[in-house]
């Protein structure tokens, strides 16, 4: 189980079908010069690749910025395809990993001492150096006791073992374990880099991909790489198993992406008092107040019952009132706070209609 | 005999009755080979579970609804023993992880690895993945959601997951976006008359659209506690026509109590009456959440204007200092002490600047 191939190594008797592949795996790089973006690293990496030498390594930075890759991508040229089995070792969060994991498998891996390097069986020469890697993906989900435990086994083996830490949240991780390694921060992806593999991926897939398509997947995604290749998948697998097959729209993504319809926000909006100027429909005086309030409340309710997200709804609430022309900054700075504690509250597992509908009713009170 | 909502379940994509659109896409994807994880969600009674297992119909053929339940033995790592039901067919497998609690983990590690290494082995089966579903995906524990990350990227040759939860806030990020997110929104009016329309008639029987009209009105969306009312009062009056009486729950005719009982009165004795109250319907096990909600909207039907918003307010706060505390009684009581106050002083008229939070 721990020593498990990669995908694209797939045992010959049950090769996976490309095409029911995720696109993210099938066109996860191959060399790391295909990773996109982070230019820094890779060419401090690719360093390594010449002098046989390698830090403990510490990987952190947002979701879909090519951290795994990365690291599977290195390996995979240090060692090439045949001796990649028995050189690296990848643990994630699906794998068991407490302490007793920690105390047993990778010890035990560190312990042994790499067998001698044996002649590619596809004729490319790899460097194959004298050590190998356990990569501990997601490792800001391990444990304390885990990660302390780690501390000697990186000092003791590492004369014939390197290890890297890949995670999101670099304070997650304890600090003597990071200060064993040299860290790499992997930024989020530029505008221009995502758009650049978007379209490389729909011209390889031969799916038709307008460039404001490409455009809501970026803002959508928000810098995050995978995120934006998993909706082009999803969006371009609705659009051809329609007959006749459609082109993507970017409604379509929008759709996928759970983003709640345009329209609806403004309508929720307007019920609040915010956008659209509607001096008739939102009067300030006692009675207007006293409308509002079920107004508000039947708003709120057929929102839920619709079955939109409250963490998305209070986003895209969010960017509708912040950068409003003509809300005071008094008034923005009250329901970014309102919407900040609902939050908060959700992340604790908070109803989620009486949190909606106090965000409504507080900005509601706000901008009357 | 069994119940009409379980008699009517429409049993392919084709016999839906709502959300043509969706299940359009979902006859597509299923034809098409390509199938992605899912991601349902949608309020209680909107049809997601239906939508599913007519989806698995779909996919595999009648041979996905032969179900057998299996109780299956799962070792924590500290050598704990856990019982959960499953329920699987030859082509997917059902688990509501939840059920162990903070436990799931271990429980989904080992059921999806164990799907995910075996192959289907049954040759003239339509499709060459099996299917996990997990339900109550949104009480998984973040560590149950991490361990699901990578398996679902590394397995996807071998096992779809759809998962159903009421709502996405829960989910983390990396989950999300790996699915594709079906929406699975609650039935309006005319399409709840529709099917209630459509049961009447397989009932033979005649259901005035007056009738339905209050029905929907009181199930607030939800489509099965509408089958379930209607079932209900076809046995209590078979005609269905003059005044119907929908029973209320106890605990909602409890509740309202409650909240007649605040207004009422604001004392400490009060308090302590309604303690007691509230101590009955915990010990039915009616959640917290849901009698708070109850009360709240029962109050703030009662108070004048200016004080719905703050009653509500302190409701969204004591809501979540219960999911955070461990004693829920706490909490409720101490809404009602607020609540309480908050009456009084406006009775009294003094000024409340010195109460806002």
């Amino acid at each position: 189980m721990f020593l498990k191939p990669q995908t694209t190594k797939a045992a010959p008797k049950h090769t996976v079908d490309p095409a029911n592949q995720p696109w993210v795996e099938k066109y996860r790089p191959k060399t790391i010069d295909d990773v996109s973006a982070q230019e820094h690293i890779v060419a401090v990496l690719q360093k390594t690749l010449t002098s046989s030498n390698l830090p403990h390594m510490l990987f952190y930075g947002p979701p879909g910025t090519g951290k795994t890759s990365t690291i599977l991508a290195l390996s995979r040229q240090l060692f090439g395809p045949d001796n990649f089995r028995n050189r690296v070792l990848e643990l994630n969060a699906s794998d068991e990993r407490g302490i007793a994991i920690v105390r047993d498998k990778i010890k035990n891996f560190a312990r042994q001492t790499p067998r001698a390097q044996t002649v590619a069986s596809d004729g490319k020469v790899y460097p194959c150096p004298p050590y190998k890697i356990i990569i501990l993906d997601e490792a800001d989900s391990m444990t304390q006791d885990a990660q302390s435990a780690l501390r000697r086994i990186m000092e003791t083996h590492a004369r014939i073992t390197r290890f890297c830490l890949v995670c999101n949240y670099v304070t997650r991780i304890i600090e003597p374990l990071a200060s064993r390694c040299s860290k790499f921060r992997f930024k989020p992806l530029d505008t221009s880099s995502t758009s650049l593999r978007l379209q490389h991926i729909s011209s390889t897939e031969q799916i038709p991909v307008s460039l404001p398509v490409i455009d809501t997947l970026i803002s959508v995604s928000g810098g995050d790489l995978r995120r934006a290749i998993t909706y082009l998948q999803s969006a371009s697998r609705l659009s051809s198993s329609t007959s006749p097959p459609t082109e993507i729209t970017s409604q379509d993504i929008h759709e996928i992406a759970g983003v709640i319809p345009n329209p609806v926000i403004n309508s929720f909006a307007k019920v609040l008092g915010v956008d659209i100027i509607d001096d008739s429909g939102m009067d300030v005086d006692d009675g207007g107040r006293a409308k509002g309030f079920d107004a508000v409340r039947g708003k709120v309710k057929e929102l839920m019952r619709e079955g939109y997200s409250a963490s998305q709804l209070l986003s895209q609430l969010h960017d509708l009132i912040v950068p409003h022309p003509t809300l005071s900054a008094r008034q923005k700075s009250q329901c970014a706070m309102v919407i900040a504690e609902a939050d908060k509250a959700l992340c604790d597992g908070a109803d989620e209609e009486l949190w909606v509908l106090e965000v409504a009713l507080k900005v509601h009170k706000f901008l009357a | 005999m069994s119940l009409w909502v379980d008699k009517y379940r429409p049993r392919s994509l084709d016999d839906l009755h709502y959300h043509a659109g969706l299940s359009a896409r979902l006859r597509s994807l299923a034809a098409s080979g390509d199938f992605p994880h899912m991601l349902f969600y949608g309020p209680s009674g909107a049809g997601k579970k239906t939508r599913i297992t007519c989806t698995l119909r779909q996919l595999f053929g009648p041979g996905a609804e032969k179900l057998k339940i299996d109780q299956r033995v799962f070792m924590t790592p500290t050598k704990r023993k856990l019982d959960v039901n499953i329920v699987q067919s030859n082509f997917h497998i059902e688990i509501t992880p939840s059920d162990v609690g903070i436990y799931d983990r271990v429980v989904i590690q080992e059921i999806l690895k164990e799907i995910a290494q075996t192959q289907q082995v049954d040759l003239n089966a339509r499709q060459r993945f099996k299917v996990v579903i997990i339900n109550e995906a949104d009480s998984l524990s973040r560590d149950a959601q991490a361990a699901l990350r990578r398996t679902m990227e590394k397995y996807m040759s071998n096992m779809r997951i759809i998962l159903c939860a009421n709502s996405t806030s829960k989910l983390i990020a990396p989950i999300k976006s790996r699915c594709l997110l079906m929406r699975v929104a609650a039935p309006n009016t005319a399409e709840m008359q529709t099917c209630l329309q459509y049961v009447a008639k397989r009932e033979k029987f005649d259901l005035p659209p007056e009738a339905a009209e209050e029905i929907i009105q009181d199930a607030n969306g939800n489509l099965r506690k509408a089958l379930l009312v209607l079932e209900a009062l076809k046995m209590q009056s078979p005609d269905l026509t003059g005044p119907l009486a929908i029973a209320k729950p106890d605990w909602e005719t409890y509740c309202n109590k409650v909240a007649d009982m605040i207004v009422q009165e604001q004392t400490p004795s009060r308090v302590m009456e309604v303690r007691a109250k509230f101590y009955e319907l915990l010990s039915h096990c009616i959640p917290p959440t849901v009698i708070l909600k109850t009360v709240a909207e029962r109050v703030v039907e009662r108070v004048d204007e200016s004080l719905k918003a703050d009653v509500m307010h302190w409701a969204a706060i004591y809501e979540v200092r219960m999911r955070v505390g461990s004693k829920k009684i706490f909490h409720l009581e101490a809404w009602v002490v607020k609540i309480m106050s908050l009456y009084k002083q406006f009775v009294f008229g003094f000024s409340m600047d010195d109460f806002e939070a």
